[in-house]
């Protein structure tokens, strides 16, 4: 594995519902994502990811445990500055997290957060938007945008602090079809053509195949670790809330009636050429 | 809709769009206090002729200019004949107990006048210059108060969503009358009474939805790094152009003269 850069030992986290019950969230997570690594985080509703990911930039403290981020303990106030700094999060309302009244302000919310000079603020704000592809709206007001746009706006903005890793938390829930696409290419973007560290929290395994990496969390732990194309065929994912990809479900079933299809197809394009594969064999043996 | 109220932005390029937010508000300001402080008949041709030469160079269109005249009719109705009935000096009229003087007359005039001027520089102020524009204005015109504790990033940054947030509440506003419609509720009947009892179920979501969004926006806010700190930089830089120098030497040489003419 690469170098760490998230790790969390024995996390839990603990809140006080209405009538003053203890919850557990988070039952005790031992995790290392290392440097450049683009994860998915899926799981039913309340299952902790969200409250998970929430550590990993400080915005929640551990009950008990610990997280590191980038060698920084989160617990230390010292720190919150530094890993808000490194790990950039962006989240499922675009409309709110937004907060100035143009695009550009948006984006240089953060680093004039953390005292940037004026000069280099200039740079980052135009270098972010030029990644993200808005730049050619930077004097638009928000709510002249799309979703879509909004958030790339939001991940631009996450961008200009210069980061190490961003969590999208169901960064596409709200969006259209094409608000959707765009801001996936854009994630994929950001690992592969940056090397940021990318943490996806998102209720599709569709999305969830787009990492390398996919846990599955279920009542506050982690179940589930691994490639997507093991995970996604694991017996665990069979349940009410989660659900395949829709090809590699096809795949299982086609499998399940004896057809000799290989595993690992997670997208329809494997699943069609695959099933080519299938059909030429079987008329030469024929 | 081309329609310009009252107090509304109208984007264009005219040469006052393009002055400082800051000039233009201390202007706005001098101009305000010239029609009280001049004596003169001079002082006040210089005072109009200075409003109607801003008023040229905005751009607005004359109709939204007299439309604002219209907002304190009333105010200047009522301003008119309080001075008209109750100045002393020589009676010019004796209406059974009540006597009106020459100098009741000039002295409502006056009053009016002075009215039609603040109003027009208002709208001058605000046709020319967006609410963002203003805001970062009043808060670098401000923050000298930043060292005596006065929370002037704070405000500017109060100030700033609020602004932001404006069309996404008329958006919900629409999308919530919608849908109460869509369920028989009847918005635009009726006696005055019940119509505002009818806004009951638009208003409760809406206060709602805002609650949410605000808690939303907070932890957004926190995951970017703000804090209440006064080491924040700014992106949006104003500087002060040569228009600008020019604009604020021709209003105060003008005032000055106004002022001094005895």
């Amino acid at each position: 594995m690469s170098i760490p850069f998230i790790q969390t030992r024995a996390l839990e986290y603990t809140y006080l519902a209405e009538d003053d019950q203890a919850i557990p969230a988070l039952r005790g997570i031992d995790l290392t994502i290392g440097r450049g690594e683009f994860v998915s985080l899926i799981g039913p509703n309340g299952s902790g990811k969200s409250t998970l990911a929430r550590h990993f930039n400080a915005l929640l403290l551990p009950t008990a445990g610990e997280v590191w981020v980038d060698g920084l303990l989160t617990s230390d106030p010292r720190h919150i500055q530094a890993i808000r700094q490194r790990v950039g999060m962006v989240f499922q309302n675009p409309d709110n997290q937004l907060v100035a009244g143009t695009v550009e302000e948006d984006v240089a919310f953060g680093p004039e957060n953390l005292g940037v000079p004026p000069a280099e603020l200039r740079r980052r704000v135009d270098e972010a938007l030029e990644i993200v592809g808005m730049t050619e709206y930077r004097h638009h007001p928000p709510h002249m945008l799309s979703g879509g746009q909004k958030q790339r706006v939001a991940i631009a903005g996450a961008l200009a602090t210069r980061p190490d890793c961003i969590v999208f938390d169901e960064p596409t829930s709200m969006l259209d079809a094409e608000g959707r696409h765009q801001v996936l290419q854009t994630i994929q973007r950001l690992n592969a053509e940056l090397g940021l560290t990318i943490i996806l929290i998102t209720q599709s395994m569709d999305e969830a195949a787009l990492a390398r990496r996919v846990l599955v969390m279920e009542g506050g732990c982690i179940v589930l670790d691994g490639p997507p194309e093991a995970v996604l065929e694991a017996e665990e994912v069979d349940r009410p809330g989660l659900g395949r990809p829709f090809a590699a479900e096809v795949a299982r079933r086609l499998r399940l009636r004896g057809l000799p299809l290989p595993s690992g197809l997670l997208t329809v394009d494997a699943l069609a050429a695959a099933l080519n594969e299938v059909r030429n064999n079987g008329s030469q043996h024929g | 809709m081309n329609l310009l109220l009252p107090g509304m932005y109208f984007a264009a390029d005219s040469a006052l769009h393009r002055l400082d937010p800051r000039v233009k508000m201390g202007v706005a300001t001098v101009l305000m206090v010239l029609p009280f402080a001049v004596r003169h008949p001079f002082g006040h041709l210089l005072t109009v002729g200075l409003v109607g030469t801003a008023a040229i160079l905005s751009r607005a269109p004359w109709r939204a200019l007299l439309g604002t005249l219209r907002t304190v009719f009333w105010l200047g109705f009522f301003m008119f004949f309080f001075y008209f009935f109750t100045t002393p000096g020589r009676p010019l009229v004796a209406l059974g107990g009540v006597t009106v003087t020459l100098e009741g007359l000039v002295a409502g005039a006056m009053q009016v006048y002075r009215l039609c001027l603040l109003a027009l520089i208002a709208a001058l102020l605000t046709y020319t210059t967006s609410p963002l524009q203003l805001t970062h204005g009043l808060e670098a015109m401000l923050s000298p108060l930043a060292s005596l504790g006065f929370p002037v990033r704070e405000l500017g940054m109060v100030m700033t969503i609020a602004l932001r947030f404006v069309p996404t509440f008329f958006e919900e506003i629409e999308t919530l009358s919608r849908a109460q419609k869509a369920r028989g509720v009847d918005l635009s009947s009726g006696a005055p009474w019940h119509r505002i009892r009818n806004m009951v179920p638009i208003l409760v979501p809406l206060f709602l939805s805002a609650i949410r969004r605000a808690e939303e926006l907070a932890v957004a806010m926190e995951a970017r790094g703000f804090r209440s700190q006064p080491r924040r930089t700014h992106l949006c830089r104003l500087a002060l152009s040569r228009a600008d120098a020019i604009a604020v030497l021709i209003v105060l040489a003008c005032g000055a003269a106004g002022v001094l003419i005895r």
